[in-house]
């Protein structure tokens, strides 16, 4: 080794034993509060999977096509979705489907719960935005596996662990699309709001988010996509569901069984993304 | 007549170093001066100007020029680096540039409205809802909302649009839309940023004549940002015209055409047709400068073709043409005479020049004379004042 390096390397910044104190002291001293709301949040989602598995099968994709049909008025669609939702019924794969689509449901709302507000501040406040913009792409490109394990540590095992990492990976995209939607407002109707005395709220309300609206809702279909890309690693974690199926097909080397778990993560994919799609132009 | 909107020394600069800028103004400097010292663009500096009630004022000027930066001061869509900008509310006036956030957006809601070049139009909302805007955002309950804004879409021939969205029509009908989205507040000024300037020539004129339809009877205080100088004179009551930032002249159209203050107006003025200003007042010799001969006799020309006999009551008691005897009669009824006859055609100060070059051309160039009101003789037109005022010599 040359003598620079030797130097370089004798001299190491100890960040693994920073982030191992930080987490360390996070356990000792919060160990309750976070067990107490991964508890909470565990009885929460497996509350609402068993409540869903108690209506007959059919009966619930019965009402998921109504449901299609109600948000996009669209006889195709509902039946695309029956058809589709029969399909991992017949695979026998309902309940961890079920499993599946509550986590991500969960995990897009929360995302945009939190990652619209985000970005509507980060609009109005390019400061802000500036400091947001390296967290962001740090959400987004950690390696899962490397904040898997503090979660595993803080909150232990099941669907809540599962819901904070997917959480985790899916905010930047609703705060990135937010942002862009509310910058790219045009300036023209921006000040004719003004010009017409709006106040700050009603600026924002009737004018900035009804013209961002098409790429809020853009981040909301990304956000559910970008779930059930985690739905895997969301199972090395204890949530339950077809990631589960995955990763024992995979440590069985079972070809049959990560084919058709697989397929039903598909279907499901399209089921929920023609769901959510709203058309660009608004009420046309 | 009372004053509406009254600038007072407004300077604008865009950027950080306000006093640096500032200081600049004050010392004379030029915009691109300012911009290589401070890094800051002068939006306008200097401006003073009073706008009265019931008068379009137009500003003028090439792009950058500052028009549309001192328009956008009156409601504070640009702030005001230093100066005023007295604003008629009520009774009183407020200065826009110091007033707090509430009194501004009562001024924005009721006292002045705004019409944007791009139409400013909110494209998920139906015609009828962009006209409620203001309204709205004033919080005008619903009920009289409706039937105010029904009643602004009829003025402008749009009710049978009201469900459509804005980008259903085409563009004359959407700025007919930003319009009456300024009207229904009721606002008495109106701001209006090259409104027609988008729009192509045909529906420009038209929509020019329907402003000044509007105007005869709603009276409004209009401030009126154009780059065309032939619709400035259309519409304008009063012209001001800025270049670089700062008003290089202002006042009413036909002194901006007559009198032009420097080579810049002078280059804007070069393509308009002085006829569509000018009219017999602007280019007359007053009768007192005519050269008078004995017994009350007035040579009306320089040729000494045509004289008037006038009586002591300014009155016009004989013509004469070439020696013989001649009649007078009314520019108005031009067509109607025959041409053989020795005749002199006179007109009022108002008549257009244009109806004067007429008669002149009907009567084989013979001088036109002017009367007042009261038929009193107050000055004439030979040709040379004619070709002098067109030519501008």
């Amino acid at each position: 080794m040359d003598p620079i390096s030797k130097f370089l390397v004798s001299y190491r910044i100890p960040i693994g034993a920073w982030g191992k104190a930080l987490f360390g002291f996070l356990t000792d001293n919060f160990n309750t509060v976070f067990r107490a709301f991964s508890n909470g949040l565990n009885f929460l989602l497996d509350g609402i999977v068993d409540g869903l598995l108690m209506l007959p099968p059919v009966l619930l994709i019965a009402l998921i096509a109504l449901l299609a049909y109600f948000l996009q008025r669209s006889k195709g669609l509902a039946l695309g979705v029956f058809i589709g939702l029969l399909f991992i019924l017949n695979q026998n794969l309902w309940k961890q489907t079920v499993e599946t689509l509550v986590l991500v449901v969960a995990a897009a709302a929360a995302s945009m719960a939190i990652g619209v507000p985000l970005g509507i501040w980060a609009a109005h406040k390019p400061k802000i935005y500036r400091f947001m913009l390296p967290v962001l792409d740090l959400m987004q490109t950690l390696p899962t596996f490397v904040y898997l394990i503090p979660v595993l540590t803080l909150f232990g095992l099941g669907n809540a662990p599962g819901l904070i990492v997917t959480i985790i990976f899916v905010i930047p995209t609703s705060v990135r699309l937010t942002h862009l939607g509310v910058t790219s407002v045009p300036k023209a109707i921006v000040e004719a709001g003004e010009a017409f005395g709006a106040t700050k709220r009603q600026l924002l309300w009737k004018v900035e988010l009804p013209s961002a609206l098409p790429t809020i809702m853009a981040g909301l279909t990304q956000s559910i996509m970008l779930s059930l890309s985690m739905v895997v690693f969301a199972a090395l974690i204890g949530a339950g569901g077809l990631g589960t199926e995955i990763n024992r097909a995979l440590g069985s080397r079972r070809i049959d069984l990560g084919l058709e778990a697989g397929l039903a993560i598909v279907v499901l994919a399209i089921v929920l993304d023609r769901m959510t799609r709203i058309g660009v132009g608004g009420k046309k | 007549m009372t004053v509406a909107v009254d600038f007072r020394n407004v300077d604008i600069v865009f950027g950080a170093d306000q006093a640096g800028s500032l200081a600049l103004i004050d010392s004379g400097a030029t915009r691109a001066e300012i911009l290589e010292k401070t890094g800051n663009v002068l939006g306008c500096a200097g401006a003073s100007l009073t706008v009265h009630e019931g008068e379009i004022s137009v500003l003028m000027g090439l792009s950058g020029s500052g028009k549309s930066t001192l328009l956008r001061a009156v409601n504070r869509l640009n702030v005001v680096s230093r100066g005023q900008v007295l604003v008629k509310d009520g009774d009183g006036t407020v200065d826009v540039v110091t007033c707090d956030e509430a009194t501004l957006r009562r001024l924005r809601q009721k006292q002045v409205a705004m019409v944007f070049q791009q139409f400013g139009l909110l494209p998920w909302r139906t015609v009828e809802e962009n006209v409620g805007l203001g309204l709205e955002l004033a919080g005008v309950p619903e009920a009289e909302r409706k039937e105010r804004v029904h009643r602004q879409l009829k003025l402008v021939n749009l009710d049978q649009w009201a469900k459509k969205y804005a980008h259903e029509l085409s563009g004359g009908m959407q700025q007919r839309v930003g319009l009456a989205r300024a009207f229904a507040t009721e606002a008495p000024i109106l701001l209006m940023d090259e409104p027609f300037s988008a729009l192509d020539p045909l529906i420009r004129t038209k929509l020019q004549d329907e402003l000044l339809q509007l105007q005869a009877e709603l009276k409004k205080t209009i401030i009126f940002v154009s780059h065309d100088l032939e619709e400035a004179l259309k519409i304008g009551s009063h012209i001001t015209i800025m270049e670089g930032g700062r008003i290089v002249q202002t006042g009413a159209p036909e002194d901006i055409v007559l009198r032009p203050a420097n080579d810049y107006v002078r280059d804007f003025i070069a393509n308009v047709n002085p006829l569509s200003v000018l009219t017999a007042w602007n280019v007359m010799r007053d009768r007192r400068d005519l050269e008078h001969g004995k017994d009350g006799w007035v040579w009306l020309d320089r040729r000494k073709t045509t004289r008037f006999k006038i009586d002591e009551h300014g009155l016009v008691a004989a013509a004469e043409r070439d020696g013989k005897p001649a009649v007078w009669v009314s520019c108005a009824d031009v067509e109607g005479q025959p041409e053989e006859l020795a005749q002199v055609f006179w007109a009022n100060p108002g008549t257009s020049l244009k109806t004067v070059m007429l008669a002149m051309h009907r009567s084989q160039t013979a001088p036109v004379a002017l009367f007042d009101d009261q038929s009193r003789f107050v000055g004439a037109i030979g040709i040379r004042d004619v070709l002098s005022a067109v030519l501008r010599r």
